[in-house]
């Protein structure tokens, strides 16, 4: 072998590298030190207005109320998102591996599309569909006899229609991610299955589903970390609204951080965040463990 | 629909299955097949709700029942959108964006590629750093990144824009995973020749690399042109807005005017709908090719 000059493999990683290191690996030492200090707008111009406070940005965060409502809201979307999007991304994916027509294939590139487009096309779209007088949702309502419904201004039903939009948009790529998975299980399963004259309905309780467990692990985990993270729907939507009550905990970090400045109490809420992230991923590890264990 | 029977037939061509039985499966075909219609259905009536909504007119978007196809056919609102908005500035910020990540993709590709066929110190510690990155949540980096860009004096400037999601470790990782797949001999025969490390990078390793330069590519693309975060936060100027932003100010500032935001949106999805319909292949299998590994 030739030898290399030592120096050209540092070179090839070394954009990439420095680029990472300065936006996603550095941001985290300053998030911690700055989530100790009251470092707002003034303190940007000159460094001698931060004070560092200790843990007060920490004890603060979790006595104020709006932190609190963001929270809740949060664990809202979380356990009632999560388990919708699995359902619905696994049921679409077992019915188009289900189909032996070409046609099915023609439902992928649909049920995939609303993952693709841009978050703020598609929530300007939908505020039309929720409006109230002059939505598509509420016309077909009152043509089925039915009573409108406050879509994006009853607080509880906000969250629900922010819900909706979300799993709209979150079924394509677990659906992906569950054909694959379906696509790997060996056909000699059914066939064997079919000889001994199992339903679909037995192939598919003991057979398919055993078997995408993995899968499905796999898919909670990311869905659980993308909605505890939720931001993009309820920053377009409804800036958080009615009173807060669609306020995720990542929109309380934005808005602090950038609409009110208060950059050092938002990095201790995004440090929050972030290691509630850590803890609820470690958990899901530790129980899917003990399943496999039994 | 027509041929979806035929198919079940063909695919279980079993001479002692009974005709019973094999009504049976062509019926769930079916009915599975019309489950999926009425699902895809459903999952596209903001698509055709918005793209049918840009072309009327703004009275008839007002107008209560609603109209499904439109009475009047319009392009006034498109027209409307570049005329009196500034949309041209905006498409021509989110071209720039898209290009610049463009050069990201390449920056990726070349770490992929070292991470891939050079032996070097620290190789494997750097490639876990990189992959760490992954796990970090945007809302942590979001407010350091915005300080740090602030510091560089690189606020309300493209380059802010554009720096903090140049380069991505799941873009590196894939490359990687796709270039160790290459073999050596080839690159020491292109190295006996003289040519230079570069040289073997661009003339060899790139042309090989098409399969994941394509997929990635799409993905830039795609990613490029919806960006949002970023242009949100760093540009203070509408100089600098790219589409999205500029959308999501046409719904602050013109919120009861539907027809036009239908027009904005249709104007931002329907291009990456016909990228996605022209390479949806590509897409998924690449997909389902890395997402697996």
């Amino acid at each position: 072998m030739k030898a290399i000059n030592t120096k050209t493999p540092y070179l090839f990683i070394a954009p990439a590298l420095l680029l990472l290191g300065l936006f996603s690996l550095f941001p985290i030492v300053v998030a911690l030190v700055i989530s100790f200090t009251d470092i707002s707008l003034e303190g940007l111009g000159d460094w001698s207005m931060i004070h560092f406070v200790g843990l007060d940005n920490y004890a603060q965060v979790f006595k104020d109320p709006i932190f609190m409502k963001s929270l809740f809201n949060t664990i809202f979307y979380v356990v009632i998102g999560v388990p919708l999007v699995i359902v619905c991304s696994l049921a679409i994916a077992l019915l188009i591996n289900f189909g032996k027509s070409r046609i099915f294939r023609a439902f992928r590139v649909i049920f995939y599309m609303p993952s693709i487009t841009n978050v703020v096309a598609v929530a300007v779209v939908w505020s039309y569909l929720y409006n109230p007088q002059l939505g598509l949702f509420n016309y077909v309502l009152n043509w089925l006899h039915l009573p409108s419904v406050p879509w994006l201004t009853d607080p509880t039903m906000s969250k629900v229609s922010l819900i909706a939009l979300a799993v709209w948009r979150g079924i394509g790529v677990n659906m992906i991610i569950f054909l694959a998975a379906l696509q790997g299980i060996p056909k000699t399963y059914y066939e064997a299955a079919q000889l001994d004259g199992a339903t679909n309905w037995k192939q598919l309780t003991k057979i398919t589903l055993p078997l995408l467990r993995y899968a499905i692990f796999f898919v909670s985990i990311t869905t659980m970390i993308g909605w505890l993270q939720f931001f993009e729907e309820p920053l377009v939507m409804t800036k958080g609204g009615p009173l807060d009550s669609t306020t995720s905990v990542a929109l309380f970090i934005y808005k602090n951080g950038f609409q009110l400045s208060n950059f050092g109490y938002a990095a201790a809420g995004s440090f929050v965040l972030f290691i509630t992230i850590i803890i609820i991923t470690l958990l899901q590890f530790r129980l899917q463990k003990k399943e496999v264990d039994y | 629909m027509g041929n979806l029977e035929m198919n079940s037939i063909k695919a279980k061509p079993k001479v002692n299955a009974s005709v019973k039985a094999r009504k049976t499966a062509s019926l769930q075909q079916w009915t599975t097949g019309i489950i999926l219609a009425l699902g895809g259905f459903l999952v596209s009536i903001p698509f055709i709700w918005m793209i049918l909504s840009a072309f009327k007119p703004e009275m008839e978007v007002m107008q209560i029942p609603p109209t499904f196809i439109p009475n009047e056919f319009t392009l006034e609102n498109f027209t409307n959108l570049f005329e009196n908005m500034n949309f041209t500035v905006y498409l021509r910020n989110t071209i720039i964006v898209v290009l610049c990540s463009f050069v990201g993709l390449f920056l990726n590709a070349m770490a992929g590629y070292a991470f891939a066929k050079y032996q070097f110190k620290g190789r494997e510690k750097l490639f876990y750093l990189v992959l760490a990155t992954m796990m970090i949540p945007g809302q942590v980096t979001m407010i350091p990144v915005y300080l740090i860009l602030n510091q560089l004096h690189l606020t309300n400037t493209m380059a802010g824009i554009v720096l903090p999601g140049l380069v991505g470790a799941f873009s590196i990782f894939l490359f990687r995973q796709f270039m160790s797949t290459i073999p050596d001999e080839l690159l020491e025969a292109a190295r006996l020749d003289g040519a230079s490390e570069f040289r073997v990078f661009a003339q060899i390793i790139l042309p090989i690399s098409k399969p994941i330069l394509a997929v990635q590519g799409i993905l830039t693309f795609i990613a490029g042109w919806n960006s949002f975060l970023w242009p949100l936060i760093i540009a203070n100027d509408e100089k600098l807005y790219t589409l999205s932003v500029g959308l999501s100010l046409l719904k602050g500032q013109y919120g009861g005017n539907f027809a036009l935001q239908m027009a904005g949106s249709t104007f931002m999805v329907v291009p990456i709908v016909i990228i996605f319909m022209l390479f949806q292949k590509h897409i998924i299998e690449g997909y389902t090719i890395s997402g697996m590994k």
